[in-house]
């Protein structure tokens, strides 16, 4: 038995570089293939882009936030009671699911980590990402507009509250992980109770991250038409009452983009191009300043 | 409890004992996560309960039926329910070689870090466009573009009932091709976290064998990603079911039955979005029976990729 593998005479004459050739020249193919799909779908994002600036700036100046949507077919106007009405909305789901999924994450990752009810949060929070967002809406209505009879800001809010609940919960969660284990047990050392340890050591510490994931929560809550398309539905007029029909930019956008009337499918265009940019700001906002401490 | 008392001793410097008390926190935690999971079972009740009247009197041939005219009160899901899962199932068939390629790429070396961070940054944006700005832009660009070359494609290829003419502008494939752009950041995502998580000694194995690096990629790493790639279509698919905005502004929202992808068609979702603000009386008991199906549909859907990506994330945890 030798011990070393023996070198055959054609070793190094090249006798096996005809497929060699082809083998590489595949490699390379492939290569190139994989680069121009990827290249491929910058196509739609910048043509997004362009089309977003080209229609949408045209339009853009400060009596847009101030003023109210023109009726069908006349020009002039702006989209501020939108504007108002998707913050106002949002603000109404924060005010519902931050506590909630916040709360719900300490009792998870802090109470009763391995409890047979912090396995049924984690699944039912699972659960609820994949739900569609216009399921949350159905309920919305389900639950507010036929028991109350009208369409209104407060089940928008509470339709959109349903959609970001998972996303707050789930990043609270993973905040809470991140808070290093020994600052408990430091907490616990110096004879602090649980209660004090958890707001005065656990949360402080993971409060940053949490911002990170209730900031992402208002980047989608403000992007969404399907919840509070027929939950609040629409209006022409300034919001006066959480208990009416309210406009937001996001079906505005959905309402403009059909009509036959070019001066409102330009709005339209403004709108999504404000639209998508808080969108983003808040999602940079969310990644860069509230930088999770603990990696 | 006594047993929770610490005791002092004469010579300690703690002069209070110390006693745990009722910790409300904890109250106030363990409500919160019980409400969160009394929610799901609250939202799948009230869309059951509002939906029941349609159950009772429909009953399956509101699954199998093919007309949906709410003023003769008769409603059937079948095309939409046919049109939702070909739509869904183009979207994926567009974009998984995309999103395919997509992970490979920044999960490989082929280029520098910084414009693999670049397609990252690009991808990530594209998960964080509204839907319906993607439908006003499909009804700006790719409306056009489809009634352009749909009439050529009915032409060439009229032969096969998928591109059977004429051709419309607003139709499951215009919906399918913006779908597909925006499940390819879920593709992408989850296809490159199964990647990167291939054990670097199974690619260095197939290296020192003399592979090439596109034999490691489709005789190794692939086959090993396979089933993490698996999920994350599934995810995706359960995704692109659910999305309603663009879809409903693009698909054409008809109730007929076709075989061709250039004709108008529904999606469950699409139907609910354009129908709930208008409908009353048994209108709403039967959208309400559509949601219940569409919950029915993305639970089941997303319950099995997530199982596959468990299953994955603990086959491939112990080899590193």
């Amino acid at each position: 038995m030798k011990s070393t593998a023996p070198l055959t005479p054609n070793f190094f004459s090249g006798a096996g570089r005809q497929t060699s050739i082809l083998r590489l020249l595949r490699n390379k193919f492939l290569t190139g293939l994989c680069i121009f799909l990827s290249l491929l779908t910058l196509i739609p994002l910048l043509s997004i882009i362009i089309l977003l600036l080209q229609k949408g700036v045209p339009l853009l100046g400060p009596n847009l936030f101030t003023q109210l949507p023109p009726a069908p077919g006349q020009d002039g106007g702006g989209f501020g009671n939108a504007v108002v009405g998707t913050f106002a909305m949002v603000g109404i789901s924060l005010v519902f699911s931050v506590p909630l999924g916040i709360f719900a994450a300490v009792y998870v990752n802090e109470y009763a980590p391995v409890s047979k009810l912090a396995s049924a949060v984690r699944f039912v929070a699972k659960l609820l990402t994949g739900i569609p967002s216009i399921i949350c809406g159905v309920f919305a209505f389900a639950a507010i507009v036929m028991t109350t009879h009208k369409f209104s800001a407060l089940a928008g809010g509470i339709a959109l509250s349903i959609l970001i609940l998972p996303t707050i919960l789930l990043t609270a969660e993973q905040a809470l992980m991140g808070v290093p284990y020994a600052y408990r047990e430091a907490s616990f050392g110096v004879g602090a109770t649980p209660f004090q340890t958890i707001w005065r050591i656990v949360l402080p510490e993971a409060s940053s991250a949490m911002m990170t994931g209730i900031m992402l929560a208002v980047a989608r809550a403000s992007g969404e038409t399907a919840p509070v398309l027929f939950t609040a539905l629409f209006s022409y007029n300034w919001i006066h009452s959480l208990m009416e029909p309210t406009a937001s930019l996001s079906v505005l956008i959905f309402n403009f983009a059909s009509l036959p009337y070019s001066h409102h499918v330009a709005m339209a265009w403004t709108a999504s191009l404000v639209l998508v940019t808080l969108v983003t700001v808040t999602n940079v906002i969310a990644q860069v300043i509230f930088r999770p401490k603990h990696q | 409890m006594g047993e929770n008392l610490i005791p002092v001793g004469s010579g300690s410097p703690i002069t209070r004992e110390y006693r745990p008390r009722t910790d409300f926190f904890r109250g106030i935690c363990w409500l919160a996560s019980i409400v969160t999971v009394l929610l799901l079972a609250f939202i799948l009740g009230e869309i059951l309960i509002k939906a029941w009247p349609a159950i009772q009197k429909f009953g399956l041939g509101f699954i199998t039926g093919v007309q949906w005219s709410p003023n003769r009160e008769i409603f059937g899901v079948l095309p939409v329910l046919i049109g939702t899962a070909a739509s869904s199932l183009i979207a994926l068939a567009l974009a998984l070689p995309l999103g395919l390629a997509i992970a490979l790429f920044l999960s490989e070396d082929f280029l520098p870090v910084a414009i693999r961070q670049t397609i990252r940054f690009v991808i990530e944006l594209l998960a964080a466009i509204p839907s319906v700005v993607y439908g006003l832009w499909g009804i700006f660009v790719v409306v056009p573009l489809v009634q352009k070359y749909g009439g050529v494609l009915a032409d060439k290829l009229g032969f096969l009932p998928f591109f059977q003419g004429p051709a419309y502008g607003n139709s499951l494939l215009t919906a399918s091709l913006v779908l597909a752009l925006m499940v390819l950041p879920t593709i992408t995502a989850i296809s490159r976290s199964a990647l990167v998580a291939v054990p670097k000694t199974l690619r260095e194995a197939s290296y020192a064998l003399g592979a090439t690096r596109w034999e490691s990629i489709l005789g190794v790493i692939l086959p090993t990603a396979a089933s993490g790639i698996v999920a994350s279509s599934i995810l995706a698919f359960g995704r692109a079911m659910g999305e309603t905005m663009a879809v409903a502004m693009l698909i054409g929202n008809s109730q007929r039955l076709s075989w061709s992808f250039l004709a108008p068609s529904n999606t469950l979702s699409a139907l609910l979005a354009n129908q709930f603000a208008e409908a009353d009386g048994i209108q709403v008991n039967a959208l309400m029976y559509a949601a219940a199906l569409l919950v029915l549909m993305t639970l089941v859907v997303n319950m099995v990729g997530e199982a596959i990506l468990r299953q994955t994330q603990k086959a491939t945890a112990g080899l590193r």
